[in-house]
């Protein structure tokens, strides 16, 4: 693989990519575009909120672990590709070992025989080490104040690690927590030589980041309304990229062939997901602004996106803290035809009373009937027939582990000893990882490039 | 005539809060959702941030709203006990809201 020249294949155009949106996203579409796309850039976003901490604890077990556990899958799928293509890649997919990711990946190079490729780790995003003063915005408290509950401290940091990675040459950045726009912000930064304190571009490419970083979701993944919404294709869906010129300005599009769409609609309802004011986009490296975004169709498939813009970041990185939140315990049974609603109340009644006896030990409950009232329980909805069917569902944040369990246990007892005609028990417990919020100054937390290329493993 | 046939619409999520975006299909479709989809008039839909704990976002040039709903998800997706610890399905609840009375007035 050669390191490309600053801009991109085409000059004034970059053409960046989306490779995953979330941690178990499909593989194939990521192929495809690393072989069809011409991309200068393609970027897998993996990391979600509690994804980290659950990381960090497997780093714990073993200091070899804690990054993807489908790294090695997803770069044998695209590296050659991409080696070929010239295409670099960016991902989160470090999570708590950014390091041992980019050993890994460059293990799986060398078995593809792409022993020059160039592999950065970005690491300075875990801030466990000085969290403790730092309050919670859920608690109001120190976070050490968890004692030995606390997991993990990761700041969300912005795209100066990536930018510096790719100003060395890697063909591959591997980060662990950054802001997920960030993973797309950075090689824009570094294709067009944008200033670090360029607001206006940096916001423009903060909303390319943010429409890209959920992959289909803006090619007609978590569109589909039957009759209303429909998606040609959904089957064999493509993920998005975009064409970037120098202004920051974007056209959102897919591959020909692939299933799909891309249009105002598609775009419209990305653009606001997960955003809260969309004036006041808080970002490591910039306030972005979105409430002027105007969205045009140009052609099939093609949305053209302008009129972002951008304000100075706070200064404050945004820091999220796992910690250890009891134990989960879990149980599911169903109940279906004549008086099924009954049926189902009564083994929610049983359950309260023979779980009563644990006091304090369960520190939450909840229980729902599935096809009545699990989702959403305070909605004002028309009067309905009876449901064919309801499925008993008890959940119940526990002290301990012993707790949790015995809380299914219960669940399954109610075959022999519950209403009559329960089938189909599932149980689980699991230990409850939550997440809590506080900030530190962005002065605080400094990035590091490491790069590994040759024969760096093997000496 | 519910929500559902003027509309479209998703929900994301961030820590405990909810946003839920609605995004007019015609643009003559718009003047009657800024005018009736108050934060009242949603939380009530979903029985969710009565105390005045949601927010309302408007982007003309998109015929869009975003509501951002504080305290929604039962702490979390990290920590809530709920089947649907995102929301994920909320947006779809809010589209079952009758409209008949609201285009009347």
């Amino acid at each position: 693989m050669t390191i490309k020249d600053r801009t991109g294949r085409s000059g004034d155009i970059l053409r960046i990519g989306t490779g995953a949106g979330f941690q178990g996203d499909r593989i194939d579409p990521a192929v495809d575009l690393a072989e069809r796309g011409a991309l200068d850039y393609l970027v897998f976003e993996c990391l979600a909120e509690r994804t980290i901490a659950l990381a960090q604890q497997a780093r714990l077990a073993d200091p070899e672990a804690g990054y993807d556990p489908l790294l090695e899958r997803r770069m044998r799928a695209v590296l050659p590709a991409c080696a070929r293509n010239g295409t670099r890649i960016v991902t989160n997919m470090g999570a708590a070992n950014p390091q041992a990711a980019a050993r890994a990946t460059r293990a799986v190079a060398r078995e593809l025989g792409l022993s020059g490729l160039k592999v950065a780790a970005v690491t300075g995003d875990d801030v466990l080490d000085r969290i403790g003063p730092c309050v919670l915005e859920e608690t109001g408290a120190p976070a050490a104040a968890l004692g030995a509950g606390l997991v993990s401290a990761n700041a969300y940091v912005g795209a100066a690690g990536i930018v510096a990675a790719l100003e060395q040459g890697a063909d591959v950045v591997i980060c662990g927590r950054a802001s997920d726009p960030a993973l797309f912000l950075g090689p824009l930064i570094h294709g067009f030589g944008w200033a670090m304190d360029d607001w206006v571009r940096l916001g423009r490419g903060t909303l390319v980041g943010h429409l890209l970083e959920c992959s289909a979701q803006i090619t007609g993944g978590y569109f589909a309304d039957p009759g209303v919404k429909d998606v040609p294709d959904l089957a064999r869906i493509g993920f998005p990229l975009a064409e970037v010129d120098r202004a920051g300005n974007a056209v959102i599009t897919k591959l020909p062939g692939t299933g799909g769409l891309v249009t105002r609609a598609t775009c419209t309802e990305q653009l606001l997901y997960e955003i809260h004011d969309p004036a006041r986009y808080l970002q490591p490296d910039v306030v972005a602004d979105f409430s002027g975004v105007e969205l045009e169709e140009i052609g099939p498939d093609r949305v053209a996106v302008c009129g972002a813009t951008g304000h100075p970041a706070s200064g404050q990185l945004k820091v999220s803290v796992g910690y250890r939140d009891g134990w989960l315990g879990e149980g599911q049974i169903s109940y279906a035809g004549a008086n099924c609603v009954a049926r189902g109340s009564l083994g929610i009644d049983l359950l309260r009373a023979r779980l009563a006896p644990l006091g304090a030990a369960i520190l939450e409950d909840r229980a729902e009937l599935i096809g009545l009232d699990a989702i959403a329980p305070g909605a004002r909805v028309a009067a309905a027939a009876e449901p064919a069917e309801v499925r008993l569902r008890y959940a119940a944040r526990c002290r301990d582990a012993a707790t949790a369990r015995q809380v299914g246990e219960e669940v399954e007892g109610l075959y022999l000893t519950g209403p009559a005609g329960g089938g189909g028990v599932t149980r689980q417990h699991r230990e409850i990882l939550g997440i809590a919020t506080a900030f530190l100054p962005a002065a605080q937390v400094a990035q590091q490039v490491e790069i590994m290329e040759g024969q760096d493993e093997t000496a | 005539m519910r929500l559902h046939d003027l509309a479209h619409a998703r929900t994301g999520d961030k820590g405990d809060t909810s946003n839920i975006s609605v995004i007019a299909y015609r643009p003559d479709d718009w003047p009657l959702l800024e005018r009736a989809l108050t934060p009242e008039v949603v939380a009530a839909q979903l029985g969710l941030g009565q105390d005045g704990g949601v927010e309302r976002f408007a982007l003309p040039q998109l015929h869009a709203l975003n509501f951002v709903i504080l305290g929604a998800l039962a702490g979390g997706v990290t920590r809530s006990l709920a089947l649907d610890a995102h929301g994920k399905c909320l947006a779809s609840v809010l589209l079952q809201l009758d409209m008949d009375d609201m285009a009347r007035d």
